[in-house]
């Protein structure tokens, strides 16, 4: 390798930015393109600064939109490099269109998204409004609790993106500011060790393997795209659990670190369970905890890999809980929430008499506190005592004003 | 778990002084976390950064806070902003200020029958580093009343982590540090 190397301590204190844009330079990515905006900026600044100071070799990509960013990426990963870029909110809406062409096209892009809201009202902090709208697109998604997470799961994503099996793009999500801009200390892994968990990039059909000449973006009517899709939904709905199932468990075995598609806390004998994603996961966690030495059987599901959606997994975790809370980070706008519908999808053809409520929260930032998570977890225990919801489906935690509630 | 509210102006290095106290307690074993309230803060406008320190990992994402230390970097920030929010009956605050403490707690009541510690950060950082960044010197007064470190191990880990200046500047830093630690009273 060409490039110098950083060394690193043991626990750096990083941001999930940070953390994210040292993982972007051990696994050398060879093509950045993008277009900068908060929370996620630090992340393609940071590749920008190693690759000046010559710790990567590699190329960034200034462009003039976010559309364009991961056009760019497309581009430089059907070309046959390892590519990846990071975005927000409105730069997340704005590259929809393009996230289709890469998982269609089958290019392993990693996208480091630092959810934020979506505008109007403008809102730069964090909410899932925008790791939601990305769950048709066909990428894999990977989600952090924490600054230590965005760092490891970079890694994960390049292996599993870039296995020839899965082909498929991959989104590494973080919350915006309680993550991205959080600095926590942050287990590091050298820079051999980590590029040697991603291996050398392995290109397949790239467009600059002149001798096997290949073309990319074609178009198929209703001859032939019904059965590109089904294959792509095919492939990720069977080959690519089980090499992220593979790439986590030769991840601890490297780091000590261990992930799961589905994580449990405190759940070996839950009554009463959270099932969330995010920071959420984490405040839960120590919220369950004290809820127990309150005499509630409290436990807490995180879903760690969003899409595929770890729909088995889900059902077997939450089969013996009794009253289970939703929580969604994100407006449904007309509709009960996504993690709601999923759940309620997972457990419907089950023996589980589970009672399922659905709650709305964190919206642009707004905090989720440890006292809201109490309130939370009494309510589904009277909901367990009372043998049903007490509630409607559907209710909102720390919005101000008059209680709202709805199903 | 210890838990610290910064109130600063943005560009007085609140932040910057969270991590730096962040990076020197994690060299130590223990778990951290430095993060602020940003919103669509400009230069000079009026937020707050927090610590966490543990000796367990930090699960807590919330960003309510009742700390255990309230700094004040900014000097009139005691009057525009209410500093004592969410406080406990024992949190000790460092603050600074001009004024001694009964000049200080004579001009905003609030303060009255708090912990209060006065250190003039602001005048300490113009004198050494030559410019107003009350952010480094707050960390020394810390050290001071919180005698969570040896005021010689934090300097030598806080040469680290300012590294990257030029070495005048890092010199001018060690001496604020020194400085608002014999001071803060």
């Amino acid at each position: 390798m060409a490039f110098d190397k950083l060394e690193l301590r043991d626990i750096e204190v990083w941001d999930g930015n940070f953390a994210a844009a040292q993982a972007l330079r051990q696994c050398q990515i060879d093509v950045v393109a993008a277009y900068p905006i908060t929370p996620s900026t630090p992340i393609v600044e940071g590749y920008a600064k190693f690759l000046a100071d010559g710790y990567v070799e590699g190329e960034f990509v200034m462009v003039e939109s976010e559309h364009a960013a991961m056009s760019g990426c497309i581009g430089a990963s059907a070309a046959g490099g390892r590519v990846a870029t990071a975005t927000s909110s409105q730069g997340f809406a704005l590259m929809v269109e393009t996230l289709y062409q890469a998982s269609g096209m089958r290019l392993p892009i990693i996208l480091n998204v630092v959810n934020r809201a979506l505008a109007a009202p403008l809102n730069v902090n964090g909410d899932h409004s925008d790791m939601y709208l990305g769950r048709d697109s066909g990428w894999i998604q990977f989600d952090a609790y924490s600054p230590q997470e965005a760092y490891d799961l970079n890694f994960i994503a390049f292996r599993v993106a870039e296995d020839h099996d899965v082909r498929l793009p991959a989104m590494v999500h973080q919350d915006g500011f309680m993550t991205s801009h959080t600095a926590q200390g942050v287990k590091t892994l050298d820079d051999d060790t980590a590029y040697g968990f991603v291996g050398d990039f392995k290109p397949m059909n790239d467009m600059l393997d002149l001798d096997h000449p290949v073309s990319h973006g074609v178009q198929t009517e209703e001859d032939w795209h019904f059965e590109h899709k089904a294959r792509q939904h095919r492939d990720l709905m069977l080959n690519v659990a089980p090499k992220i199932q593979a790439a986590f468990d030769a991840f601890e075995k490297l780091s000590g670190r261990k992930y799961n598609m589905v994580e449990q806390y405190s759940m070996e004998d839950a009554d009463v369970a959270v099932v969330c994603l995010g920071t959420s996961v984490e405040t839960a966690r120590e919220v369950a905890l004290e809820m127990r030495k309150e005499g509630i059987k409290a436990g807490v599901v995180g879903i760690r890999v969003l899409r595929p959606f770890p729909f088995m997994k889900i059902a077997e975790v939450l089969k013996d809980v009794k009253a289970i809370a939703a929580l969604d980070r994100s407006s449904p706008n007309g509709a009960p929430g996504m993690l709601f519908n999923e759940i309620a999808g997972a457990l419907f053809n089950t023996d589980t008499k589970a009672l399922l409520s659905g709650y709305v929260y964190g919206l642009g930032g707004r905090d989720l506190t440890k006292a809201h998570l109490r309130d939370l977890y009494k309510e589904l225990q009277a909901n367990v005592d009372a043998g049903k919801v007490t509630t409607q489906l559907q209710q909102f935690i720390g919005v101000r004003g008059p209680k709202l509630a709805f199903l | 778990m210890l838990e610290i509210r910064w109130h600063s102006r943005a560009g007085q290095g609140a932040v910057t002084g969270a991590k730096g106290l962040a990076d020197v307690v994690a060299t130590t074993g223990k778990d951290v976390q430095a993060f602020a309230f940003y919103g669509s803060a400009k230069r000079g406008a009026a937020m707050t950064a927090y610590n966490r320190v543990d000796d367990q990992p930090i699960m807590n994402h919330e960003k309510y806070m009742r700390p255990d230390y309230v700094f004040v970097i900014d000097p009139a920030l005691v009057y525009t902003t209410d500093v004592t929010i969410n406080d406990k009956d024992n949190t000790v605050y460092i603050i600074t200020t001009h004024m001694s403490k009964e000049e200080l707690v004579a001009s905003q009541p609030r303060l009255e029958g708090k912990k209060v510690y006065t250190v003039d950060c602001i005048k300490i950082a113009q004198e050494t580093i030559g410019r107003a960044i009350p952010n480094t010197p707050m960390l020394g007064a810390f050290m001071k009343i919180s005698k969570m470190y040896d005021i010689e191990f934090f300097k030598e880990n806080m040469q680290r982590i300012l590294g990257k200046l030029p070495q005048k500047i890092i010199d001018a830093n060690m001496l604020a540090i020194q400085r608002a630690y014999d001071e803060v009273k």
